[in-house]
This record gives structure tokens, C-alpha cells and sequence, in this order.
């Protein structure tokens, strides 16, 4: 095995940061590498202090290790001034556990977390010295994988990676690891690195772009079909049905130097059936699967004797959602390690479900800050966008935080949803002042953050269909609000650049073609593209032009009903009549109940797959109107309890 | 409350983590081998830890203090030495403990008490051209150094801080060491600046802290032999 480390050293003296490369973090470990067991090099195509608390990543590396057949280490992309001095001493990519070549590992998997992140795709794997394009590399190459949210729209980057994996991959890394495994232990079969990428194809939840033919209508909408028998028509994601089997990360791994997310995070449930139009987060990780409490507590308490840290983050998609959320908060501070030191932090928050229990309970350990994310200005857009909650419930909320002691909250806001008006947009200021005016009968110095995003639509949710604002449209709206803010004392608002934001855009919808704009833009210099002092918006529009796209066409256009869309070969587990019936629910104003306390509207996510919610509490938390907007008393109706449906059972009713 | 100065190796990869790094690394560290530290009063918290002079980030060191707050109130009692090796085993690969001292009363802070360095600074130049260096650096009686402090512009002299220079070759490359003692008092004096103060300069290619002394009258102690220090000599021969 070579180590690169020698060589490394002598330059490391040169850069931003050089902690960001020596590994030794608590937790990390230096597998050695067997012939025939599969090297797994665990990628994220951006820095390291964004890229080490990926939880994805940490699970995935502690499975693979616990393997007999795998080893896993870890690469993340190097900053701009490193990068410079490797390409001109000729020094590939590295792992930070043992720093070996990239190029000596199996298979290098990446974690796709945002579009932006292509272009440093594109980067690490010519970093690796490796052909850029799957259909350049042989049975010398690594194998390049994918997994993370965006491969529910993998196109764009399909050129380049050669299998894809889609939804949870606790289960799914174990069988690609033996399928590689038992063709790297006899070299024979199968013979090609073709025929290999066709077995991977056979397990579910594995696309392989290679292996489908595309053609094009007359208006250039794109089609996908299989080349051969056996290769599956409709990819479907994986899920795992139950969080207790998969305590992991076990030993959460703590960095040496300080990282975004600096503290232990135990994951309290995964997916979401609040049914937020735009979040495509909440669609493609249904069905809710909560974790035990009993197994929060040992995660939280056997966590916090592994790493040290002072500070927990119970995380999820909605975590005051968490059928135990109080009595979570509360083991925190009852931990006898913890000395009333420990501090929680609850990084996604609904404002329907945070209650002065929980903000009493909070404040029993040590507190951080507090983010609400109403995401509209007004009940109308809210209704649009479904995320159901009442001026009362923030109003309630944000009462409960500056009651208890906090002094400070954010909230998060889109612009640019659709129906969007004037109003809409200038209803996030009147709330913001408000919350400001609630806050100043507990502190003079009350302060609230308003943090504005332009909206994105993504594939496999209702909005799939919706054409993007424009660059100029919102900022237009990025400037109603900051007039409409500059002059209220306490509030500060914050937005994000618009010009990113349509490149995001484009990306997220794209097709395959699109390939050629991210290598365009590579070549061009577009790395860390996520960083806006290496954005440029000017060098998109350029590559762009240069090969014929449009923007109007991949971002601003609302799509029709019938027509194909990139992402038609996948499966996330939604029927997409549900989705289109929920995208004309929208513009008619009309709201979705949770299911997870009212009865099934059959969205696809349980049905067909055995699986089915699990919720520890079949009543929902108490306060507020719940996102139902059914005006429940607290907690004390008692919902419809859950049951598994099968396809037929339902398609019988119709 | 017991008063703990900890002296430690920092060698190997982790030399590239910085000083502000190493305060996280410890406390959690203390934390994870169950040391009961002694907090702050007030809204946020912190431990008690007292961080000696920084050393610059990608440099080794054979003596890097600190002095910790522990809290026995709940414990009758605490074999100190035992907590040390504890520590060793959760550091990260590179830190090691060599060395405590139990301190009794009032003592002046690292910061103040360490009056020198000893450093071993391998430069990336020549024999001859050190020599050139060392030959008018040792000449004059005055080397002026400007240097910006709080965004304004400092002159000093700071050849009263230069203490002691030799030059050394290193055997394994053949590359030339050049064996400093720097004062630190009124402020440090860096070994950077010091290659930098004469023309033409030296460029350094790696930095070792060896010594940090206190000058007390005409004794020359380590920060773990000052007045009111018990050094721990079971540790010391543990280790």
C-alpha cells in the first residue's frame, strides 16, 4: 500500500488549513487493505469542514469496515490552494485515513448533497487520474458510485459515474460490496467491467446510466430504455423499515480541527409526512420510521462518552415532530456525564410542535439558538405550499422561546413559490416585526433573523412541474423584503444569492445532455461552486450558450402534464398522479393532512413495499394545530392508528 | 480543587492541526477520560484551561503546557498520575503527556512565567549562506524588526531577545538546524521573524520547540519546576 503522507508533509506547510488533511481524528481508523476484499473510498466532493459531519457518509463508513469483504476511508475535495500544488507535483487525490491514492481504491462513491457540488465531482475524479467519462475507463479504473439526495435526478452527472445507488443504504452497501468482492477475488467473472456494472444493475435500488439507450422527441423531452433483458425498466429507491436495526454511527467520528455541525448528532427519525410542497427531502425518505427512545438515550449517552463533545443534536427532517421529543430533551440533561453541561440542539423545528415544554425543557440544559422555518408570509402561500401552520402556531412558538429566556430566533423564508404575489412576499417583513414586537415584552434586546432562499423545484415533488423565478424576479423580491425590513429595529435578514440559485435550478431538472455544461464549466475553472466567492454566474451563461442550452427551457418553464421527465426511470416510492393531483391541490389552495394521524391518502410510500410508519405514539404532539389544520385539542383526539395497506386493497376501493 | 500543569509532546501529523485546534482536542480529551473539570460561572459555561505560548501551526514540540482546573469535591481521591495516562491513551496519535506538576497557591500564568524558547529551526538554505546570516546577525547591536500589531505598524529592537544561536547539521539530509533560544518576554519573539530580521534572509523548513524556560534569579527552571510546583515523578518514570 502506498501512503502519499511523505510526500504531502513538505507541501502541507504551504496551505489554508492543513489540519483538514491529516485524518487522525477520534474514531477514524487505518483498515488494512486485502486482496479480496473491496476498498471503498467515501467522497465529498466539497471541503472538509462541510463534508466530515456527513452522517451518510459515517454510517456507511463504519458498515463497510465492520464488513469482512470491505474497508472504507475517506476523501473530501481539497480547497483551492492545495489542489494547485498537487496538480503541478502530479500528486492524485488522497484518503485522509491512510493517504493512499484514490486511484487504489475499488470503488470511489460519492455524496451528492447539492447540484452544485457537480463540477467538484468532476474535479476529484480527474483528481484521482482516472478517465472523467464512465465510458473511458476499463477494468483498471475504480468504479465510480454516487449516492445522496440527488441521485433522484441523476441524470446530468450519468456520463460520469457508472452506478448509482437511490434511498437509505445501510442495506444496499453490504450487497454491492459482496458482488465486487466475489469479481475481484477471481478476476474471471464477470469478465468485463460491462458485464460487472450489469450484475450491480440487478440489485435493487443500483441505476447504471450505461446500461440505457436514450432517445429524444421532437421537442427534445428525453426517454430512457433498458439495452438489454434484466435490466430493470423502473429503479426503485431502497428503504429500511426499521431505525433500531441501524444504530450507527456507533462511534461518531470527531475531528481534530473545527467543522461545520460540531457536535454529536443522533438521528431521532427518518422521513417526514408533513407533506411540504417543495420539500423534496419529505418526499423521497417516506415512510416515517422513528428511532426508540431507548435507543436515543444509549445513542446519546454512549455518543457522548466516545467523542467528548458537550453539545447533541437530536436530527431528523422535523424533530419536534419526534413522538418523544420532551423525554429525549430531558435524558440529555439527566445524563450523569453530561453535568448539566451538555447542551441540545434541535436543528429542525416546526413551529405547530414546539411548545413551552420543549423550550422548557431545553432550557433545563444548555441552550443554542433557535431556527423556525415558516417558509411563507402569508396563510395563502402556506396553504399553497402546505406547510399548515397558523400565524398563532409561529406567534405561540416564538412566545414559548422568548418566554423561556432565548433572546434571539431565526426563521427561514422561500421566495419564488408558485402563485407567488407582492403580498406573499411582503408578509414575511409583517411576520418578522411582529415576532420582533412579541419578543420585546420579555427582552429589550430581542432579535430575529430572517434568512431568505430562493426556491428551487425538484424532481419527485409536487412542484416538479412549476417553472423556477427568474434571477431578476427574485431579486426583486429579495429587495421588497430587505426595504420593507431595513428600517425595523431588531430584525436582520440575510438571503441567498439568486444567481446560484438558477443554476441550482437547472441542474436539479436536468437531463443527461447537460453533462457536457458541467465538464464545460470544470474545464472553465467552476469548482466549489457552493462558495460564493467562487461562483460565477457569468461563466454558466457562457458554457451555456456555448452548447446551445437554455435556461428558459431547463429552469423557467413549467412543465406539462404528460410530458417526460428526466427523472421517469426512477422510483422514490411516489405514484406520480399523487404528486400531479397534489401540484393542482396547490394552485387551488387546497391543504394535506399528515398521515401519520389521519388516515392513508395512499402517496405510494407504504403501499406496495410492506412497509409502513413507525411511530412510537399514535397521538401527535402536543400544541398548536398540528399542520392538519383540524384545530386538534392537545393530543387528545385520538387518530387513526396505522395500518399496512397493500396495493390491491386500495386500488380495490377505487 | 486541584491545579494540574500538563507538559506535552506534539509530534508527527498532527503538528499541522493549529494551537486553537488543540484547545478543542484537549477538552473534549479531559472529557471522554472522565476528568472532572472545574466550569466557568455564568450563561455559557467553560472549562478552566489555561493554554500556554502558541506554537505555529505545522511546527513539533517536545513541551507544550497547560494548566487545568479539576474539581475533587466528588471524589475522595484521585491518583493524578493514573488520569495522566488516561489522557495519553485518548489523545490523538502524536500528543503524549510527558510530564505534570500539582501546583499549590498562587503562580503566574504560562504566559507570563516563560521567559525563553529553545527552538531548533531547520532552514531551507545552505551553509554557506547561514553562515553569511548568523555572521550579521551576531555583528550588530541593534536588529529592527517591523511588525504589525493590532493593525498598526510596531518598530522593535529585537536583538535583546535573541538570547543564543549555534548552527547544527542535521544528519539524516544534511540540511542545516539552526538551535535558538528566543526571550518571550515583553513578547514573544517568533522564530519566523527572527530568519526574516537580517538580509539576506532565511526561509524555514521546519520549526521544534524544545524548551520553554523560566528565569528565575539565576536559575533557568521548567515551567513544571517553578515555586509552588510538585512535579509527579511517578509519571514521569511511567512514561
Amino acid at each position: 500500500m502506498t501512503s502519499l503522507w511523505p510526500k504531502l508533509e513538505e507541501l502541507l506547510i504551504n496551505v489554508e488549513k492543513p489540519a483538514r488533511y491529516i485524518g487522525l481524528e477520534r474514531g477514524a481508523l487505518q483498515p488494512p487493505h486485502e486482496a479480496d476484499s473491496v476498498a471503498w473510498l467515501l467522497t465529498y466532493p466539497d471541503v472538509y469542514e462541510v463534508g466530515f459531519p456527513n452522517q451518510g457518509l459515517q454510517i456507511l463508513y463504519e458498515i463497510i469496515n465492520e464488513m469482512p469483504t470491505g474497508e472504507a476511508e475517506r476523501a473530501y475535495a481539497p480547497w483551492v490552494d492545495l489542489e494547485k500544488i498537487l496538480r503541478e507535483k502530479g500528486i492524485p487525490l488522497f484518503s485522509v485515513d491512510t493517504h493512499r491514492p484514490a486511484h487504489e481504491f475499488d470503488v470511489i462513491a460519492f455524496n451528492l448533497s447539492s447540484e452544485l457540488v457537480y463540477t467538484n465531482v468532476l474535479n476529484c475524479i480527474d483528481l484521482a487520474g482516472i478517465p472523467l467519462r464512465s465510458k473511458h475507463r476499463n477494468l483498471e479504473h475504480p468504479l465510480v458510485a454516487a449516492g445522496g439526495h440527488c441521485t433522484y435526478n441523476p441524470e446530468p452527472l450519468a456520463a460520469f459515474v457508472d452506478f448509482f445507488v437511490l434511498g437509505d443504504g445501510e442495506e444496499v452497501i453490504s450487497e454491492l460490496t459482496d458482488i465486487i468482492s466475489c469479481w475481484k477475488g477471481t478476476k474471471k467473472e464477470p469478465k468485463s467491467r460491462y458485464e460487472l456494472l450489469r450484475r450491480l444493475s440487478e440489485i435493487e435500488g443500483v441505476y447504471v446510466p450505461a446500461l440505457y439507450t436514450i432517445t429524444n422527441d421532437e421537442k427534445g423531452h428525453q426517454t430512457l430504455a433498458p439495452k438489454h433483458d434484466g435490466v430493470p425498466k423502473i429503479i426503485e429507491k431502497r428503504t429500511i423499515a426499521n431505525l433500531d436495526d441501524w444504530p450507527y454511527p456507533k462511534t461518531q467520528l470527531v475531528p481534530i480541527t473545527e467543522v461545520v455541525h460540531d457536535r454529536l448528532n443522533v438521528e431521532v427519525f427518518r422521513g417526514c409526512t408533513r407533506g411540504c410542497r417543495f420539500c423534496q427531502a419529505g418526499m423521497i425518505t417516506r415512510p416515517v420510521r422513528e428511532r426508540s427512545l431507548d435507543q436515543v438515550r444509549t445513542m446519546v449517552s454512549t455518543g457522548l462518552r466516545r467523542t467528548g463533545y458537550d453539545q447533541v443534536a437530536l436530527t431528523s427532517l422535523s424533530t419536534a415532530d419526534y413522538s418523544h421529543i420532551e423525554k429525549a430533551v430531558a435524558s440529555v440533561g439527566e445524563d450523569p456525564l453530561s453535568c448539566g453541561q451538555t447542551s441540545v440542539s434541535l436543528p429542525s423545528l416546526r413551529v405547530d410542535a414546539f411548545t413551552v415544554g420543549i423550550a422548557a425543557t431545553i432550557q433545563g440544559v444548555k441552550r443554542t439558538g433557535l431556527t423556525f422555518a415558516p417558509e411563507a408570509g402569508t396563510w395563502r402561500m402556506r396553504q399553497v405550499i402546505n406547510k399548515l401552520i397558523t400565524e398563532e402556531d409561529l406567534y405561540g412558538a416564538v412566545e414559548s422561546a422568548f418566554s423561556q429566556g432565548w433572546r434571539r430566533v431565526k426563521l427561514y423564508f422561500l421566495i419564488g413559490l408558485p402563485t407567488e404575489t407582492d403580498e406573499d412576499t411582503l408578509g414575511i417583513a409583517d411576520l418578522a416585526k411582529n415576532c420582533v414586537e412579541i419578543g420585546r415584552k420579555y427582552t429589550k434586546n430581542a432579535s430575529v433573523t430572517v434568512s431568505v432562499g430562493g426556491f428551487v423545484p425538484k424532481p419527485f415533488t409536487p412542484f416538479q412541474w412549476f417553472g423556477q423565478n427568474t434571477t431578476s424576479e427574485l431579486q426583486r423580491k429579495v429587495n421588497l423584503v430587505k426595504d420593507a425590513t431595513s428600517r425595523m429595529r431588531g430584525v436582520q435578514l440575510k438571503w441567498h444569492d439568486p444567481k446560484a440559485t438558477v443554476i441550482e435550478g437547472v441542474l436539479s431538472r436536468g437531463d443527461r445532455a447537460l453533462g457536457d455544461l458541467i465538464e464545460e464549466v470544470w474545464k472553465a475553472g467552476g469548482t466549489f461552486q457552493e462558495w460564493s466567492e467562487h461562483f460565477d454566474l457569468e461563466r454558466w451563461l457562457i458554457a451555456m450558450d456555448n452548447l446551445g442550452f437554455s435556461i428558459e427551457w431547463y429552469a423557467y418553464r413549467h412543465r406539462e402534464k404528460y410530458e417526460p421527465l428526466p427523472w421517469d426511470h426512477l422510483d422514490a416510492g411516489l405514484y406520480k398522479d399523487f404528486l400531479w393531483q397534489e401540484w393542482r391541490d396547490a394552485l387551488e389552495e387546497v391543504g394535506l393532512e399528515d398521515c401519520r394521524w389521519t388516515p392513508c391518502y395512499d402517496c405510494g410510500a407504504c403501499t406496495g413495499y410492506g412497509l409502513d410508519h413507525v411511530v412510537a405514539s399514535t397521538s401527535p404532539p402536543v400544541g398548536g394545530s398540528q399542520g392538519t389544520w383540524q384545530d386538534l385539542e392537545t393530543g387528545s383526539v385520538a387518530p387513526q392508528l396505522l395500518t399496512i395497506r397493500n396495493k390491491r386493497e386500495i386500488e380495490a376501493k377505487r | 480543587m486541584i491545579q494540574l500543569r500538563i507538559r506535552a509532546s506534539k509530534t508527527g501529523k498532527v503538528r499541522f492541526a493549529s494551537h486553537r485546534d488543540l484547545a478543542g482536542v484537549w477538552e473534549r480529551t479531559l472529557r471522554i477520560s472522565n476528568v472532572p473539570l472545574v466550569y466557568s460561572q455564568g450563561f455559557s459555561p467553560r472549562p478552566k484551561i489555561a493554554y500556554g505560548l502558541a506554537l505555529p501551526t505545522g511546527s513539533e514540540s517536545d513541551c507544550e503546557y497547560l494548566d487545568i482546573q479539576i474539581d475533587d469535591s466528588k471524589r475522595t481521591s484521585l491518583a493524578l498520575d493514573e488520569v495522566c495516562l488516561t489522557i495519553n491513551k485518548n489523545l490523538p496519535a502524536g500528543i503524549e503527556i510527558n510530564g505534570a506538576s500539582i501546583m499549590e497557591g498562587k503562580f503566574l500564568s504560562l504566559q507570563q512565567t516563560v521567559t525563553s524558547c529553545i527552538w531548533d529551526i531547520t532552514v531551507n538554505e545552505n551553509n554557506t549562506k547561514v553562515d553569511l546570516w548568523l555572521d550579521r546577525i551576531n555583528n550588530t547591536n541593534e536588529i529592527v524588526l517591523v511588525r504589525e500589531r493590532k493593525g498598526k505598524k510596531v518598530v522593535d529592537d529585537i536583538k535583546p531577545l535573541v538570547c543564543s544561536l549555534n548552527k547544527k547539521v542535521r544528519k539524516v539530509d544534511g540540511r542545516i538546524v539552526v538551535n535558538a533560544e528566543l526571550g518571550t518576554q515583553p513578547r514573544s519573539l517568533r522564530p519566523s521573524e527572527l530568519l526574516r530580521s537580517i538580509e539576506p534572509p532565511l526561509s524555514e523548513y521546519k520549526l521544534h520547540r524544545r524548551k520553554q524556560i523560566v528565569e528565575q534569579g539565576a536559575k533557568r527552571l521548567d515551567p513544571l519546576e517553578v515555586a509552588g510546583a510538585t512535579q509527579m515523578r511517578t509519571l514521569i518514570g511511567a512514561l
